[in-house]
């Protein structure tokens, strides 16, 4: 007879599944300082790779000399385009349909492009050839304002473009015109404002910023020649897809190539691209027969691989008096830098962006998209947020503000008053979207009563009294947001990447012990993968998570899958993995039925068991099912207990929250304090509410630093003036606030846990939040918008503008 | 971010490491924390054929208090200041001011030597010396001599000491009074947008003596002769503050950088050469 001593709960509560702030299994090494990065492999005889980088945004290469780099002792070689040219190597596809150079060819197009890569025994002796390389450049003029690079007379940046009129998403009409992208319905929109009671007008700059992972991006490239096999260790979002196009450009056969994804140090969406130090350490390990390694240093990572960003985006809203949204008009001018390298589904050349419609149910938008070659570095990919949606989150609510101010309105009750509300669900938005749930309003009227809104209002309205009798310099804003995201790319019918549809992946090999391993196509960089992945497995097939490793990144043993960015994994692995922890089940079923010697239909489910219906007390545990499926032979059954499941989700999912900042402001020097961060987040079914805290915690950060400081600025001749750490905002823990973390949960309805995808929402939703208080702090002097990063200068010069210094 | 070629020396006393510099010339830095030099270095914004470590040397160590002088040796962390009682007691803008630089990482092994001896206009500790009327004493080849900080700084990394001379401790009398470093800066670990290092003395109602002296604000640091002399005998009101600050903005001239442009620099030295007068003056 079969012990039945633990109780339901005592089992459920075993299996650390669904629902359970289960510990992060990852941090027993990553604490302990034994992660394995790429930079912690090391290989005999590997070889080190560095690169000549260009000090000008816009030169021609006229000569490149390597005589003396090749003369110091330790040298192996200096590669260039001229090298890579007869491999068709000098050139690279990017992700957006275009191509970017490896190797500069003939000119260069930013500061820090790659114009050689050293090879040589350590890393000293690189970083010393490179010293001695000499290379002759002739300045050309340097456009690095995209509105300037569209005048007719501006200097032709991508002269291996000329004539061509037609790009990889339609139409060019200028020479660094890269491609127009429209959405929407543009007569009704135009008659919409024109007979609109109330218009605000504003543009929007959501200035150009970078992901900047702690652990920079880097490779190891080792050429095995006697097997031919080619292994890539690398920072790799997306393992699969880098095998895939590695095997498309260079010839080696698919099988022939492994890529290997190991502990990543963050990676924002920095590490979906590929970059030319990933093909000049591949093409070096081939022509050394040596492994090759190359990791790139901080102001590498910041000057030369993806930036985040640079959209400015020129809106028009219109709302009835009473405050009724009528219609959205958006028109962006979308900086791409040299190369359109951009990260996004192919259909989608400005990514989601046509979520700009937000959490509010408007009948009639406009959107156009014009993306825009300029002398900055290629990149435009998803920093923590799916494709261009912080852009999008951000410029709605930026324009539901502006609108509020036109209206002499409340921005909490415009808002309110015009969420898309429960009962719209699934709701069609106006550029082309089907939300597949939400509860905006209940979100909403929880996350005002919990920061005690009305109070704030009237503290604030006090302070403002305060200020204009001369007792105080400092001011209070109050900045909300409601956002609502897109993420779990995605449906194949419509989302792939090089031709590569965005579906995921997750295969299970239960071992007759009853553990069992799960390989997954997505690959952590910090998500805690390990943990969730393996609750949402314990709960469909009743085996503790502690027994389930959960295996990523190795193209040679998971199975084939998109890689993680834009929020995907959960969506899209996470039902990959409930699916195939289904097909699991479904087979066990069979095994308990021969068991119980009962027919499958009379045994049921129960957490961690199947029991004979009406008799719970005969029942076989997952355990014993596991053990039988390797050990009796049952008629009309294969022996052994996997499954592999293939999830092309049927739609996005549509994460929202509710975020509210109360900022101090100092008049005189810009200096802010946040006094609260109320972060209320609905990401669907909650795996893991510890690490959803966590997600928050690390995303809000990275939105503070973005909305206060942090920015890849360039002066007018290209240079990058915040290559380093001291100028780039990175927040210690001394700038970070305390923040307080909230939620409701409203299940997505097509997703086979409910879930929806956390991990990007904090950056999403902090971003507005953070802007939208400074703004808001100074809307009782009459200011309307000023541009992100709100440092202490650009705070300085609202109040400067505004008269508060006199 | 990886260095040229250098030789290491780690002599253990004074006069050896004067040695080596004489024998390398301007081929050869002292190294002292390394956390000014060493990112140079690495970002190979500076060559140096021969690094002369300084931390084997004791006589360059040690915080004397004296009744009437207070002497810190160069070798000094800005960690070894904050962690002094009788230092604190004896002139507690010491420990306010290093407080304020970088992070606890930073300041253990920073020194006051290097970072007086720097010269970078962004460095906390030499305004405050010149607000101090600190002296530094240099050793070289032709043996010991002492230097003003007030007379200290030329140009940006410009200073009286010169390539074969070692720096070897600061000095200064003990503070009355009260005192306030302020900075304003925009994260942990960043240099000053502005900062201003306040002493002054009260007698009765007024102000008997003060020395105003400020950090980033043009390519040396800025002692304020005319902003310090513009409180004394007065109450220290908001019309003081006022003519101190407008004497004070006249001496600066800061340039535009990532910090913020130069009209917004000229505001905010004002705004923090009030708050640190104001709460110099609650402390007197
Ligand atoms: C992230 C970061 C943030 C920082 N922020 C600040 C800040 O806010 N404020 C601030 O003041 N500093 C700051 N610093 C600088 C820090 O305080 C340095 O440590 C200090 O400026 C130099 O001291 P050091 O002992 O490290 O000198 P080193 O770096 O070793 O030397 C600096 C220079 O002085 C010379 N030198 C050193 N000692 C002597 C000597 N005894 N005689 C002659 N020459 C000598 C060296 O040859 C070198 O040219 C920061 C540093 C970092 C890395």
């Amino acid at each position: 007879m079969n012990d039945q001593s633990p109780t339901r709960d005592e089992r459920i509560e075993k299996l650390k599944g669904l629902g359970a702030s289960r510990r992060r299994v990852e941090d027993v090494r990553f604490t302990q300082g034994k992660g394995n990065y790429v930079d912690d492999i090391k290989m005999p005889g590997m070889l080190f790779g560095d690169f000549v980088r260009s000090p000008y945004a816009h030169a021609r290469v006229v000569s490149v000399n390597k005589a003396a780099a090749l003369a110091l002792p330790g040298v192996v070689a200096v590669l260039t385009a001229e090298d890579l040219a007869p491999l068709g190597l000098h050139w690279m596809p990017t992700l957006a349909g275009d191509k970017q150079m490896v190797l500069a060819d003939g000119k260069v197009l930013f500061q820090g492009q790659e114009v050689a890569f050293v090879v040589a025994k350590d890393r000293y002796t690189a970083a010393d050839a490179v010293e001695l390389i000499e290379v002759e450049y002739e300045d050309l003029p340097v456009v690095t304002d995209p509105f300037k690079a569209l005048e007719p007379d501006a200097p032709v940046l991508r002269e291996d473009l000329a004539g061509k009129t037609e790009g990889a998403h339609g139409h060019r009409r200028h020479h660094n015109h890269i491609f127009t992208w429209e959405m929407g319905d543009e007569a009704g929109t135009e008659t919409a404002l024109s007979e609109a009671e109330v218009v605000a007008e504003e543009t929007v700059y959501y200035h150009r910023t970078h992901p900047c992972p702690l652990e920079t991006c880097g490779c190891v490239a080792s050429m095995d020649k006697v097997n031919g096999k080619l292994t890539v260790w690398g920072t790799f979002q997306a393992p699969h897809a880098v095998r895939t196009v590695a095997s498309l450009i260079s010839g080696i056969a698919e099988h022939n190539i492994r890529i290997i994804s190991p502990d990543i140090g963050g990676g924002f969406g920095n590490k979906v691209g590929v970059y030319p130090g990933y093909i000049c350490s591949i093409v070096a390990s081939i022509v050394t027969g040596v492994p090759v390694k190359w990791v790139e240093d901080r102001m590498e990572n910041l000057m030369s691989t993806a930036f985040a960003r640079d959209y400015w985006m020129k809106g028009r809203i219109s709302a009835t008096k009473d405050g009724r949204i009528t219609a959205l008009d958006c028109h962006v001018t979308a900086d791409h830098g040299a190369f359109d390298a951009c990260a996004d589904p192919t259909k989608f050349p400005a990514g989601f962006f046509n979520i700009c419609t937000g959490s509010y149910d408007i009948p009639v938008a406009h959107l156009t998209v014009d993306g825009v070659y300029t002398n900055k570095a290629p990149g435009g990919v998803a920093y923590r947020c799916s494709f261009r949606v912080t852009e999008a989150a951000y410029f709605i609510e930026r324009m539901i503000e502006v609108l509020a101010i036109k209206l002499g309105m409340d921005a909490a009750d415009l808002r309110a008053k015009n969420f898309i509300r429960k009962d719209q669900f699934p709701y069609h938005s106006a550029l082309g979207w089907e939300y597949d749930s939400g509860d905006y309003h209940t979100a909403w009227a929880k996350a005002l009563e919990a920061v005690g809104y009305k109070s704030l209002r009237a503290e604030q309205a006090a302070r403002v009294e305060a200020f204009k009798r001369g007792e105080t310099r400092k001011l209070i804003g109050i900045g909300l947001c409601h956002f609502t995201e897109i993420v779990g790319a995605g449906p194949v019918k419509n989302c792939d990447i090089l031709g590569l549809g965005m579906f995921d992946s997750c295969e299970i090999r239960i071992h007759p012990t009853g553990s069992a391993i799960a390989r997954l196509g997505t690959i952590s960089q910090g998500q805690g993968h390990a943990t969730t992945f393996a609750q949402i497995l314990a709960s469909e097939i009743g085996l503790p998570a502690d027994d389930i490793t959960i295996e990523e990144g190795d193209t040679d043993t998971a199975p084939y899958g998109l890689g993680t960015y834009g929020s995907r994994s959960t969506p899209v692995a996470g039902a990959a993995t409930a699916m195939a922890g289904r097909k699991i089940r479904a087979k066990a079923q069979m095994i308990a039925a021969y068991l119980l010697e009962v027919h499958d239909d009379d045994v049921e489910w129960d957490v961690d068991r199947f029991t004979v219906k009406g008799a719970p007390e005969r029942f076989k545990t997952m355990k014993e099912i596991a053990f039988a499926a390797y050990h009796n032979a049952i008629p009309g059954l294969e022996p052994g207990l996997e499954a592999v499941s293939y999830y092309d989700p049927p739609n996005m999912t549509y994460p929202f929250g509710a975020y509210i900042c109360v900022m101090e402001i100092d008049v005189d020097t810009g200096v802010w304090e946040i006094r609260q961060f109320y972060a209320l987040d609905d990401c669907g079914t909650r795996i893991n509410p510890m690490i959803i805290e966590g997600q928050v915690h690390g995303g809000v950060t990275e939105g503070l630093a973005i909305a206060m400081g942090q920015e890849l600025a360039y002066d007018e001749i290209g240079n990058v003036k915040t290559g380093t750490l001291m100028d780039f905002f990175i927040p210690t823990a001394w700038e970070t606030p305390h923040y307080i973390t909230d939620f409701t949960e409203t299940p997505s309805p097509h997703h086979p846990i409910g879930a929806k995808g956390v991990g990007e929402s904090p950056n999403v939703g902090s971003v507005p939040a953070f802007s939208n208080a400074v703004q808001d702090a100074f809307r009782a002097f009459g200011h309307v918008h000023a541009h992100m990063p709100h440092d202490h200068w650009r705070i300085w010069t609202i109040a400067e503008g505004l008269g508060l210094h006199a | 971010m990886i260095p040229g070629h250098f030789e290491y020396h780690r002599p253990t006393d004074v006069a050896s490491a004067l040695g080596i510099l004489a024998t390398h010339g301007d081929e050869a830095r002292a190294l002292a924390g390394g956390h000014s030099l060493i990112p140079m270095m690495k970002l190979r914004m500076a060559a140096v054929g021969h690094l002369v470590d300084l931390q084997a040397i004791p006589e360059l160590r040690g915080i004397e208090v004296g009744p009437g002088r207070i002497r810190i040796g160069a070798m000094v962390t800005q960690a070894d200041i904050i962690a002094h009682a009788g230092l604190t007691a004896a002139a507690p803008i010491l420990a306010e001011t290093a407080l304020m630089i970088a992070d606890p990482q930073v300041r253990n092994m920073g020194t006051i030597g290097g970072n007086v001896a720097n010269g970078d206009p962004g460095n906390d500790m030499p305004a405050l010396m010149q607000c101090l009327d600190a002296s530094f004493e240099l050793r070289g080849p032709e043996g010991a001599r002492t230097v003003k900080a007030r007379a200290f700084y030329e140009s940006a990394y410009v200073t009286a000491r010169s390539d074969d001379e070692l720096l070897t401790a600061v000095s200064f009398a003990p503070t009355g009074g009260g005192y306030a470093y302020e900075k304003q800066k925009r994260k942990v670990g960043d240099y000053a947008t502005a900062a201003a290092a306040v002493i002054l003395t009260r007698a009765g109602a007024t102000c008997a003596s003060a020395s105003i002296a400020m950090t980033n604000l043009a390519d040396t640091p800025v002692w304020a002769e005319a902003a310090g002399a513009a409180l004394v005998g007065t109450p220290v009101d908001a019309a003081a503050i006022k003519a101190a600050v407008a004497a004070m903005r006249a001496a600066i001239s800061p340039t535009g950088d990532n910090r913020g442009p130069v009209a917004f620099k000229h505001h905010v030295a004002g705004a923090v050469l009030g708050h640190a007068i104001a709460r110099a003056w609650s402390r007197a």
